[in-house]
């Protein structure tokens, strides 16, 4: 009896090679969606936007070979300039004060006050309104005489016109930026509850002020989380658009007042779907567009990398 | 036992362990304080949203909080505009169908690469997390050049896909790096003896990956539903890229064609009132399954944008 069972269950399931190909073939089936959406939507357009970038196209002709002329033409673009000093301006300016901000505020939510669960949703709200509800709602809280400028007003300091001067464009973008903080408090809250405690027990032990356990323990603990944040802040700052665009409106064909809020993929789109240039649609020259961001984004992500064997620290370094 | 605690007591206050939760030092009274202060600010602008919706013309610049007369036909007026109807319609269809098709592909590729083994596997899954590096940017108009190539066939009575629902929808059945990246590290980590014994049994793996992993990836799958829902929601660029026709607009786009709706100047008390109503769903469900989003922050690292 237990024999003929024993014999059974073998020839049933051991045939070895069977199971390893059909897991071979359920496997590639199981990611076939991803791998045709790969070569259709994302290593195809690639492909065809690098040939695009050599040619003057503007869809309804053939595309015209003309070689580096777009790149050329970009680069003696007086706009080019004014959009990568915007953009540039606003990661020096912006990413520093959000990283600092964040990580004060998940400080103190690391305290474990009573409410912290309120608070952690309160800052997280603003995060899921990204669209253009919120940015009209800082528009008419940014607006000349609008909530801002006169509760700057109570305090006797009148209020610059946001978006109206060329000179409080940029800043009006990092006040109304500082809403959004939400998310970035959640990823530096999850880091700080990654510590260790006898990290902190042992510093106690030697008597550490408060201080000192944050810029010795804290701080070198959280720097994966802070070169993470970084590098994911600058490259999502290079590609503003939503905002610009709203702020900036329809009626100016670059980008707002003096073109201070032109920033890099609001030039691009304007020079691919907008009115800038001789008879819009100037696929090619935005396709190069596209292309120099990415290298500048890449150079930028990889300096970084480099950067951050000086001063992030990993616990498995050993160091 | 008292005695294995009383020395305790008299050392250093433990910051993280053993303490009751809710003594407060002046420390933590201040931190407390500071937090209160904050989160106020962080509301601040809901309540001028909601204020402003309210207001008078005569009193839209007024500093008042609370308007002197409750103007709650505004918000009728908002939407006596334009095609909110429709726009309410456009923006749910695109976004139920990108927040299905997300699920079903991001669940079926995270599966392969979680729980089988075959050919080129390893090789693939980098490539995935190579696209996640990849800026957006850089496949707006070859994307877009291809999209007004692909023939729809008369779908929503265009002859290439510019200008129908398809660019937004469809490449979300291809997946998405990020939650393709997420939900294998959460497959992973169920035990692999589930399913060899369901393999066992006899069960196909279209099985296995439906009744046994889909349920245990639960939160996870909640967690891409929601930032999906949300991205689709509130995209901005891409409706504007590929919707001309006015019928086909979502709520976002028909909210700025709104702005200058009034002639001139914008009318900013219909504006708040028709920018409140385009936000509610999005903060509704922010309300109801508040954990997923605090929990899908923290698993995808999703903070900065």
């Amino acid at each position: 009896m237990a024999q003929v069972v024993e014999r059974r269950t073998t020839t049933i399931t051991r045939p070895f090679w069977r199971p390893a190909m059909r897991e071979a073939l359920a496997g590639w089936l199981f990611a076939l969606p991803w791998l045709i959406g790969f070569l259709v939507f994302t290593a195809g357009p690639m492909l065809f936007s690098l040939y695009t970038s050599f040619t003057r196209y503007n869809i309804t002709t053939t595309p015209q070979w003309i070689g580096l002329q777009n790149y050329q033409n970009l680069f003696e673009d007086r706009f080019f300039y004014i959009a990568l000093y915007n953009t540039f301006w606003m990661v020096l300016v912006k990413i520093p004060i959000v990283v600092v901000a964040s990580i004060a505020i998940a400080l103190l939510l690391n305290m474990e006050v009573p409410g912290g669960k309120f608070f952690r949703a309160v800052f997280y709200l603003p995060n899921v309104l990204a669209g253009v509800a919120a940015v009209f709602l800082w528009k008419w809280i940014l607006a000349p005489n609008g909530l801002l400028n006169r509760a700057l007003a109570w305090f006797g300091i009148p209020g610059p016109a946001w978006f109206v001067d060329p000179a409080w464009t940029k800043p009006g973008l990092v006040v109304m930026g500082m809403w959004w903080i939400g998310g970035n408090i959640l990823i530096y809250l999850a880091g700080l509850k990654g510590i260790p405690h006898q990290l902190y027990e042992a510093a106690e032990i030697d008597g550490a002020s408060s201080w000192r356990k944050t810029w010795h323990i804290t701080l070198p603990m959280l720097s994966p989380t802070i070169f993470f944040q970084v590098v994911t802040g600058i490259i999502g700052t290079f590609q503003i658009f939503t905002t610009a665009y709203i702020i900036t409106g329809d009626q100016s064909v670059t980008g707002g007042p003096g073109n201070s809020l032109l920033f890099y993929v609001l030039y691009l789109y304007n020079r691919a779907f907008g009115r800038v240039g001789v008879g819009g649609f100037q696929m090619g020259y935005a396709a190069a567009m596209a292309w120099v961001l990415f290298l500048i984004i890449l150079v930028i992500t990889l300096l970084q990398l480099w950067l951050a064997r000086r001063w992030v620290y990993y616990e498995t370094d050993g160091r | 036992m008292a005695i294995a605690v009383t020395p305790r007591e008299n050392t250093q206050p433990m910051r993280h362990e053993l303490r009751p939760r809710l003594r407060l030092t002046p420390g933590k009274l201040l931190a407390w304080l500071t937090l209160v202060t904050l989160s106020i600010l962080f509301l601040i602008p809901f309540f001028w949203m909601l204020s402003t919706s309210l207001k008078d013309f005569n009193e839209l610049f007024s500093p008042n909080w609370i308007p002197e007369r409750l103007m709650w036909e505004n918000y009728r007026t908002a939407f006596s505009f334009g095609m909110w109807g429709r726009w309410w319609r456009n923006t749910i269809i695109i976004t139920v169908v990108s927040v299905l098709g997300t699920l079903l592909s991001t669940s079926l590729v995270a599966y392969s690469f979680a729980r089988l083994r075959w050919p080129g596997r390893d090789l693939l899954f980098s490539l995935i997390l190579a696209t996640m590096m990849l800026p957006g940017v850089v496949l707006l108009i070859p994307q877009f050049i291809l999209f007004s190539h692909l023939p729809a066939f008369g779908f929503q009575g265009s002859r290439n896909w510019v200008n129908t629902f398809l660019p937004l929808t469809v490449p979300a059945f291809t997946g998405n790096a990020f939650y393709i990246f997420l939900l294998r590290q959460f497959m992973r980590g169920i035990p692999m003896e589930l399913s060899e014994a369901a393999r066992i049994d006899g069960a196909s793996e279209l099985r296995i990956w439906w009744m046994i992993i889909l349920p245990l990836t639960k939160p996870a799958l909640a967690a891409i539903a929601i930032f999906q829902f949300q991205g689709a929601w509130e995209d901005f660029m891409g409706p504007l890229i590929y919707l001309q026709d006015e019928r086909l607009y979502t709520l976002q786009l028909g909210l700025r064609q709104f702005e200058f709706a009034a002639g001139g100047a914008p009318a900013w008390n219909w504006l708040m009132a028709a920018s409140l109503v385009v936000m509610l769903p999005v903060i509704v469900v922010f309300l109801l399954f508040q954990r997923f989003f605090i929990e899908g922050v923290t698993l995808t690292g999703m903070g900065g944008r």
